[in-house]
């Protein structure tokens, strides 16, 4: 990649991984995944029952319902 | 291959959402719709007795949605998108852990979704199982809900601890030994933890509301039989209802059964195809689609798959 700037001398090519991406964004990636998952499984298991994000509307609660009980939430 | 795997993850997760839906169609909504039916008659029943006893009635629950969007769009909504996070969370698992044990991708990514399925499902069921409609009182919730989560994240910490002591014990010991022992050190704590955290039925809330109608002081928040409490006789549609007489009976020992045990499958049906589904994804995509052999089914990444877009 940076071979031309060394002359003479050329650095062999480096076999970079094309898939591979920086340590941070892999962080970031997999941090934004968890947080996505969590609140995934905060608004089906939990939200507008034992606390709630948007106030104290019943519609997400009432929307997942069934599942909310057959995956072994609390409910009532 | 970070985000292509979580990409895979949380599509075998969808999938096994999917067929959760289709399990819960079939054996899930005829028992929460009996559950529903008892609720219902139960409540009237309530609302009945207290009115002649002179005492507060409870008010309806909220009827946002009908039961058929419920039943159809609701489960299945809740269902893939749970299940469709724990596949993200399994593949996000595999990115962490990947290389660290001497096993083929899939075995690896099948021990993860074994574990998910115990941490996240199956150890906190133990304590706290899963509840139809009818069951659970509307003002515990914010406690049932901590004991809850609290179960989960303490099977799940107690499982990667036991993971980890594993490991330790096998610098020194067999791997079998050093399975068992830890093994059993895992369930030694675990019984522990299950036997301090409280009963519902012990909840003081719980307690202190046992001298209503239809509540009685019991191990759970399972409905008990609605018994006239006071020590006279009451009159409902003109009927005369003599002290410690059953009204109405208790929550249907065989619903309750049948709901914990699909409820139970369905947790089984939505891990395992997480497990086979990205399982066989992550190795497709980590071969490069190329017949390799068996021993090189490594996590190196392969050249000519396509760069993503950074």
């Amino acid at each position: 990649m940076t071979s031309s700037v060394y002359g003479a001398n050329p650095i062999p090519e480096v076999n970079v991984s094309p898939e591979a991406i920086s340590r941070g964004r892999v962080i970031a990636v997999l941090s934004l995944t968890v947080f996505l998952a969590l609140a995934a499984y905060y608004f089906v298991g939990v939200d507008e029952g034992m606390t709630s994000v948007f106030g104290k509307t019943m519609v997400i609660h009432e929307w997942v319902h069934d599942s909310r009980h057959f995956l072994g939430f609390p409910c009532h | 291959m970070e985000i292509r795997a979580i990409l895979r993850g949380a599509l075998a997760g969808a999938l096994a959402g999917v067929l959760a839906f289709a399990f819960s169609r079939i054996f899930a909504e005829p028992v929460i719709n009996k559950a529903i039916d008892y609720e219902s008659g139960r409540d009237a029943i309530l609302a009945e007795l207290n009115k002649a006893a002179g005492r507060a009635v409870a008010p309806d629950g909220p009827e946002i949605f009908s039961r058929s969007i419920q039943s159809t769009v609701g489960i299945a909504t809740g269902l893939i998108l749970f299940s469709a996070a724990m596949g993200a969370l399994v593949a996000v698992a595999y990115v962490v852990l990947h290389g660290r044990f001497q096993v083929r991708p899939r075995n690896l990514v099948w021990m993860i979704a074994g574990f998910g399925f115990l941490g996240v499902f199956v150890l906190p069921y133990v304590k706290y199982p899963a509840n139809p409609p009818a069951i659970g009182h509307t003002f515990t919730i914010t406690t049932r809900g901590h004991l809850y989560l609290a179960m989960v994240g303490c099977s799940l910490v107690l499982l990667g601890l036991a993971v980890h002591l594993a490991r330790r014990l096998s610098r020194r010991y067999t791997m079998t030994t050093s399975v068992v022992l830890s093994g059993i050190a895992f369930l030694v704590v675990y019984g522990v933890l299950i036997g301090l955290l409280p009963s519902l039925g012990d909840l003081s809330a719980n307690v202190d509301a046992a001298h209503q109608f239809g509540y009685a002081r019991a191990a759970t928040e399972t409905p008990q039989p609605i018994v006239n409490i006071l020590s006279r006789s009451l009159v409902i549609d003109g009927k005369s209802i003599a002290p410690g007489q059953i009204v109405y009976p208790g929550f249907d020992a065989d619903v309750l059964w049948k709901f914990r045990w699909y409820s139970l499958l369905n947790q089984l049906l939505i891990w395992t195809t997480i497990a086979l589904a990205f399982g066989a994804l992550l190795e497709r995509f980590l071969n490069g689609g190329s017949g390799r052999t068996k021993r090189d089914r490594a996590e190196r990444p392969t050249v000519d798959e396509p760069v993503p877009a950074s």
